[in-house]
């Protein structure tokens, strides 16, 4: 009997063939804790375990990403006790500009192929774009593996989402995301690791995007097959291919072809139409950013768009670059001057608005197209905004406009 | 007694606590006071000790944010019943030893603001004149919640659930 790559990962860090069900104790070669979350990690491991020190300072690394620069003295504070906490425990960590923690893991390639890559954070399933088993977990789970080097899993099920064909123009890896958003549905991957197959061709960002967005299905890992551009990118062990007779709980098919540039609409990320049913509809904030679109392809798409245009009066065109590298590349080709030319505004490599901490919240009523990966009620300010999701190139015609538009209608 | 108080599907982290909320943002604030405080203000403020969280599919879907769980043991959640729980919800819920019990029965016979009686022990709510059996939990998630919570269960075993005794 074959093996999916969650089992093949999982298999490989247990020292023993595992299947799905199977609890298994394992030391990850990764454990990633982001700003928000890393004092707390810290406190627990310290004061309720009562461990001075993480077990392996090369397995953790920090990010200062989801407020970022500091927004007040208490936040501050926080995170100067981080940094204070790396140095004197020896990790490493990327500071405030750097970018957002799952951008970073995979830009410096600490996220790779076959590793098991966990992370206080939900969007860790973002790390499967490489083939790497990526999952999040709360903080006592976190400061548990920084104590003990090791923590436990059940080994998931898995569904496999087989993608036949090419994008058409106007659609792209988002598009997919929030397609597979509505066919599995906001919980129809729970517990389950979702495993892409058909996408050889696509390169690591589109991939990166339609990682980061598992999560949003309930999954616990959503992983693809370490090909194509990440395998000339990346070292793959031998050890780990897609098996032919690999078990899979349920599969599902996405025809390309006929694939549209697909919205998630207010407040639940499955509730997802093709652009034709909400074009025309007002918006105030369009958001272009985030772990899920924030990279130098979505900008420059966004760029494309708005060249020698001017983003619509009475909206407000956030960018929010996902790392300090993407933004540089942008910045070196023309691809920022493009969009500062046409009236956006840029803030600092990180999460940026996506929370509503900081750098964009949304005020009542305020309604507001992110290219993000979660709308729900409240999620980026006041209770009574309202967030509808879509790719980036939708998010740039719709700057233009200040209605949802579709792209291939300009 | 306990009161019930009952939600619909898909409740995300984002409605139990919102970022906005988190002790990250706000150091010097008891983070239960925060529950639920945009999504159903009135639970943030009346909710007592021992009441119960009745809820359809997906609770605690969305965000890893344990502060969304640490606010809810805060105030002294006895217990969660849910048609089904997102994966880092249950597992944050167990770690931090709040019972919960995948019961759609017990769900759909659950009134919202209904008085009960909730008895763990002996695996059973007491709604007026009905008897409502709770489910068997997972073995490893009776272990955890045995001892409180997976610091506690950590400490007193030096292993992990599914680990052999070293």
């Amino acid at each position: 009997m074959g093996q999916t790559l969650s089992e093949q990962i999982l298999s490989h860090a247990a020292g023993r063939p595992v299947r799905a069900g199977d609890l298994v104790v394992v030391r990850p070669d990764v454990v990633m804790s982001h700003d928000s979350l890393s004092p707390s990690i810290i406190k627990i491991m310290q004061e309720e375990l009562g461990v001075a020190s993480v077990k392996d300072p090369a397995q953790l690394v920090m990010v200062l990403d989801h407020v970022s620069p500091a927004s007040t003295v208490g936040v501050a504070n926080q995170q100067n006790q981080v940094r204070r906490f790396a140095r004197e425990q020896g990790v490493r960590l990327f500071e405030v500009g750097r970018g957002i923690c799952h951008q970073v893991l995979v830009e410096e390639q600490i996220a790779a192929p076959g590793k098991i890559v966990l992370g206080s954070d939900s969007h860790s399933t973002s790390y499967g774009a490489v083939g790497a088993f990526g999952s999040g977990m709360g903080s006592t789970d976190i400061a548990l593996i920084w104590a003990t080097g090791r923590t436990w899993l059940r080994v998931p099920e898995t569904v496999r989402v087989q993608v036949n064909g090419r994008f058409r123009p106007g659609a792209d890896a988002k598009d997919l995301s929030l397609k597979v958003c509505q066919v599995l549905t906001i919980a129809g991957a729970n517990y389950a690791a979702v495993e892409y197959h058909g996408l050889e061709w696509l390169p690591l960002p589109g991939r990166q995007t339609l990682a980061s967005m598992a999560v949003e299905v309930g999954a616990k890992v959503g992983i693809i097959p370490p090909e194509g551009e990440v395998a000339e990118r990346f070292s793959v062990p031998e050890w780990l291919r897609v098996d032919p007779d690999a078990e899979y709980a349920r599969t599902i098919i996405i025809d390309l072809e006929t694939l549209e540039p697909q919205i998630a609409l207010p407040h639940e990320v499955d509730q997802v139409v093709d652009i034709s049913q909400v074009a025309g509809t007002r918006v105030d904030v369009i958001f272009l950013g985030t772990c899920t679109n924030g990279r130098y392809e979505d900008l420059r798409q966004a760029a494309e768009i708005l060249r020698g245009r001017q983003v619509a009066s009475g909206v407000r065109f956030l960018i929010t670059p996902a790392s300090s590298r993407e933004m540089t590349r942008a910045a070196e080709d023309g691809t920022l001057a493009a969009l500062l030319s046409a009236g956006a505004t840029l803030t600092t490599p990180g999460c940026g608005p996506c929370m509503g901490r900081h750098q964009g919240t949304l005020g009542d009523d305020d309604v507001c197209l992110s290219t993000g990966n979660r709308n729900f009620k409240g999620r980026m300010g006041a209770p009574t905004s309202k967030i509808y999701l879509s790719s980036p190139a939708v998010a740039a015609a719709t700057a233009l406009t200040g209605v949802i538009t579709d792209p291939r209608n300009l | 007694m306990a009161k019930v108080w009952k939600f619909g599907a898909d409740v995300d982290t984002d409605q139990i606590v919102p970022g906005r909320y988190a002790p990250y943002m706000r150091p010097d604030a008891d983070v239960g006071q925060a529950a639920f405080i945009e999504a159903r203000p009135e639970f943030a403020q009346n909710a007592q000790p021992g009441d119960l969280i009745v809820a359809t599919d997906n609770f605690g879907c969305g965000s890893s944010r344990e502060y969304a769980v640490e606010a809810l043991r805060r105030r002294q959640v006895g217990a969660i019943i849910a048609n089904s729980f997102a994966r880092i919800f249950f597992r944050n819920a167990l770690n931090l030893g709040i019972p919960l019990f995948v019961a759609p029965d017990l769900v759909a016979a659950l009134q919202d603001g209904q008085e009960v009686t909730l008895d763990i022990p002996n695996r059973r709510v007491i709604a007026g004149e009905d008897v409502l059996p709770l489910p068997e939990l997972p073995h490893f998630a009776q272990e955890i919640l045995a001892e409180g919570g997976i610091v506690p269960y950590v400490k007193k075993y030096g292993r992990f659930p599914g680990e052999e005794p070293a």
